[in-house]
């Protein structure tokens, strides 16, 4: 005799309860508070902002918190958090020539107006583990600086000065949305770039690596890489002008690219862009350079077919919410589909078998 | 979840979304493209059904949910909450007590009527999607009806194998123009696609809704040598005894002995309830207890 | 007239407009079925169906055209408070109100063959709706069904161009009805 098993609802609850028990971890140790993971994990808020596509360090903080440090399904929360907010307009463009940057290098130039600011950077760390961490985490207090200048002119304006970078068209005045409407391809370039920046940091830097390695290789020069707060400003339509809001923190990354000039236009040399939330730098560079191999067909060069020049397999594949999902949905039962394709295997070894022993 | 809108979406989301089915509905088989939305459980998990449901439900609405076939699998039960919590609507497991019904794999084995709404979760909606991985060109083969790669598909497949290998998400044509895919239901269920109740289709990562009004001529494509055919198990329900449902295989002890019941669970024990007793049941009463 | 354009919307938008939204799938699955809808009282000319359709369906995101009788200040500020709605001429409208007559068909958009979704779906205002007229036959019909049509050539010309065309809903007083361009009138 089979009686059939039911329990679903409870299974349900009890794997939620004994999540969060072990989300809590040992009961001897402290409790991790949101401001301790805002203040001292802040890299890690930094990329569930970017990817979640929603600037506010201590949601994501709580995000880490309750993912249990699993980046991702943090990044998700977000995500899935952003899309009930109401919306109540758009900003105006930032102005990253306005930012207040806590560092900003140049590979192209020794020196420029604005200096080279090295910043927080683990750059030149030699990467030894600090056991003294382990005991004692306070630091004494960093040297200071004067605060820096209002407005940094970007490197790449000293060569759009001398029309040594391509001219840039500018946009229509309000970009497509890539969390409005549905992708549609060919993808406009503001839409490429939404899907990079938000796009899993992973995916992204292995794109990056694989155009430096030779598949669409396209000569990528930093020109300048800057991160700092920039005020975000949004026309009140009630009072005729534009009024602070806020400010948030961005990486932004502008590389200088081998271009080899056309029957037209005369050698010039070509940008890759990269933007990002937060203190991202890896991501903002990677982004630069893939959105410099997506410009082949704007930039009138050849598709080599690699895998960071193809738009549909970059953006479809880069958002690491839709490729967890349908990747663990086949942890799902698929038991009806499986029935099915028992039954015809067994079917076609049986006719199979039929016909091998007609034959013999 | 007083903080959240009346079935979760805001409501520009759900007009969005209520645009394309109305389309859809013009269009059978048509995919149409929606602006999807980020929902609070994963994509590939019903985000695309649980988007349309969320779009048609009413608080008058009775809810059923199932997972291949079954009410009880975990995550129709983490759905159905969802939908209690979010639109307060009342829930069931009776296939003819549900207004609407959210599926993922399966179609009820009762018949559904004019009144009841049928949405399936779609993983992959495009039928053409492994023969053809660009969406650039698959729309393109849409556009111009071009549909030999299907047909050498399984042409390909009659001669390898001497048969159709295609067992469930098995391609339909829809009122004689679009290819579709109708979710990945056993090709058991493709005749009961033509029916009463209307169906809707949501897939929320790949961002398309389609759907088939009632009565809409869908034929399962074929050969005329090969015709289509819809098969199951040759076997009883071994707990109700049914010999026209669609059956799961369960393994039920380590010498590898094996047991057949429904699929679709409310089918199975609403025979019981009415008698029907299969050859390794017992009867209802004794069950529930 | 201002008092009266903030009025006359949905009371409880999430529930009106799930209401009203199923009856308008219900019409448009199943030519042939007229609907009741209710919870809009817009300014006249405009019916209360016509109004639902237009709060459950409209918003920025969908441009809309108006025949001259319903381009009136009151229906313009009546729609444009209630859903956002732009409007547009007819060769770029999403949605369209209009009599019959006054509806210039040949110039909404019936989509492309790439994206036969990308058509206008018209709003036909009507003096009379019943289920007794012109034969229907198609998707959402078991056999036949019957309605009263303005015309039938039009729409006979429509379902040839699926899966491009026109869809139609018609609104009298509270009811409506639709045609989606899969059903053949004869």
């Amino acid at each position: 005799m089979y009686v059939a098993v039911k329990g679903g609802e409870k299974a349900i609850d009890n794997a939620h309860a004994w999540l969060a028990e072990e989300r809590r971890g040992g009961t001897s140790v402290t409790e991790l508070s949101v401001a301790q993971i805002r203040e001292q994990l802040a890299l890690a808020v930094n990329r569930v902002m970017a990817e979640g596509s929603l600037f506010d360090p201590d949601l994501a903080a709580l995000a880490i918190k309750q993912s249990r440090g699993d980046l991702i399904e943090a990044i998700f929360l977000i995500r899935a958090y952003r899309t009930t907010l109401p919306r109540f307009g758009g900003s105006e463009p930032v102005d990253t020539e306005k930012m207040a940057c806590d560092r900003r290098v140049s590979a192209t130039f020794k020196d420029a107006p604005g200096g080279q600011v090295l910043g927080p950077t683990f750059d030149y760390t030699h990467r030894l583990l600090d056991f003294k961490l382990a005991a004692d985490g306070e630091a004494p207090q960093a040297p200071m600086t004067d605060a820096p200048p209002a407005e940094t002119p970007h490197i790449m304006s000293f060569l759009d000065r001398e029309n040594l970078i391509q001219n840039e068209p500018a946009g229509p005045e309000v970009p497509d949305d890539l969390t409005r409407a549905p992708l549609e391809l060919p993808a406009s370039r503001a839409l490429r770039l939404q899907a990079l920046t938000r796009g899993d940091e992973g995916f992204i830097l292995g794109m990056a690596y694989s155009t430096q390695r030779g598949y669409a290789r396209n000569h990528a020069f930093v020109a300048e890489l800057r991160i700092g707060a920039v005020p975000v400003e949004m026309d009140i339509p009630e009072l005729g002008f534009a009024v602070d809001i806020g400010e948030v923190t961005l990486t932004e990354c502008e590389t200088v690219n081998q271009f080899q000039g056309s029957k037209t236009e005369p050698p010039q040399f070509t940008r890759g862009y990269g933007l990002v939330f937060g203190m991202t730098e890896r991501k903002a560079i990677s982004m630069a350079l893939v959105d410099r191999a997506l410009r082949w067909k704007e930039l009138g060069e050849d598709n080599v077919g690699a895998p960071a020049q193809d738009e549909e397999f970059v953006l479809y594949h880069a958002d690491n919410i839709q490729a967890t999902g349908f990747l663990e949905h086949i942890k799902l039962p698929h038991y009806v589909d499986f029935q099915s394709e028992l039954e015809l295997i067994r079917k076609l070894r049986r006719e199979a078998q039929a016909m091998q022993e007609a034959a013999e | 979840m007083s903080d959240y809108n009346f079935a979760y979406l805001d409501e520009q989301t759900k007009r969005m979304i209520r645009r394309a089915i109305l389309k859809g509905l013009a269009i059978p088989g048509y995919q149409v493209p929606f602006a999807s939305r980020e929902m609070p459980m994963p994509y590939g998990w019903g985000t695309g059904g649980v988007q349309v449901s969320a779009a048609v439900l009413t608080p008058e609405d009775t809810f059923k949910v199932i997972d291949q076939g079954a009410d009880d699998t975990t995550n129709a039960v983490s759905i159905r909450r969802f939908f209690e919590k979010t639109a307060d609507v009342a829930v069931t497991e009776a296939t003819a007590e549900a207004s609407v019904i959210q599926t993922r794999h399966r179609i009820p084995e009762q018949d559904l009527r004019a009144d009841q709404i049928l949405v399936y979760q779609v993983p992959i909606p495009e039928p053409l999607r492994f023969l053809e991985p660009s969406e650039v060109e698959t729309r393109k083969m849409h556009a111009l009806e071009e549909y030999g790669l299907m047909h050498v598909k399984l042409y390909e497949d009659i001669s390898q194998h001497g048969a159709i290998a295609t067992s469930y998400a098995y391609p339909v044509k829809v009122e004689g123009r679009y290819v579709m895919d109708p979710s990945p239901i056993p090709k058991f269920d493709n005749p009961k696609l033509n029916m009463a109740g209307i169906q809707l289709f949501g897939a929320g990562r790949e961002q398309r809704i389609y759907a088939v009004p009632p009565y809409t001529d869908v034929v399962s494509l074929d050969f005329e040598d090969y015709p289509f055919e819809a098969s199951k198990a040759d076997h009883a329900c071994d707990l109700c005894g049914a010999t026209d449902s669609y059956l799961d295989e369960l393994i039920v002890d380590d010498s590898g002995k094996r047991m057949f019941m429904c699929s679709d669970t409310d089918y199975c024990c609403s025979r019981r309830k009415a008698g029907h007793i299969g050859a390794q049941g017992v009867p209802y009463a004794e069950d529930a207890a | 007239m201002q008092a009266a354009i903030l009025e006359g919307g949905f009371v409880e938008a999430p529930i009106d407009s799930a209401r009203a939204f199923r009856q308008i799938m219900t019409a448009m699955a199943q030519p042939g079925t007229i609907n009741e809808v209710t919870g809009a009282l817009p300014p006249a000319p405009l019916s209360i169906a016509a109004g639902v359709v237009l709060l459950t369906m409209c918003d920025p995101e969908t441009p809309v055209f108006l025949t001259p009788k319903f381009d009136t200040d009151e229906v313009r500020a009546w729609i444009t408070f209630h859903t956002g709605a732009p409007f547009t001429a007819a060769n770029n409208a999403a949605f369209a109100v209009g009599a019959w007559g006054d509806l210039p068909l040949n110039e909404f958009s019936i989509g492309s063959s790439e994206y036969p979704d990308r058509s206008a779906t018209l709003i036909v205002e009507t003096d009379h709706l019943s289920v007794t007229g012109a034969t229907l036959r198609g998707p959402g019909i078991k056999d036949t069904a019957t309605l009263s049509l303005p015309d039938a050539q039009a729409f006979q010309n429509n379902a040839l161009l699926f899966p491009l065309g026109l869809d139609f809903i018609f609104t009298c007083q509270s009811d409506l009805a639709a045609l989606p361009r899969t059903t053949k009138v004869s």
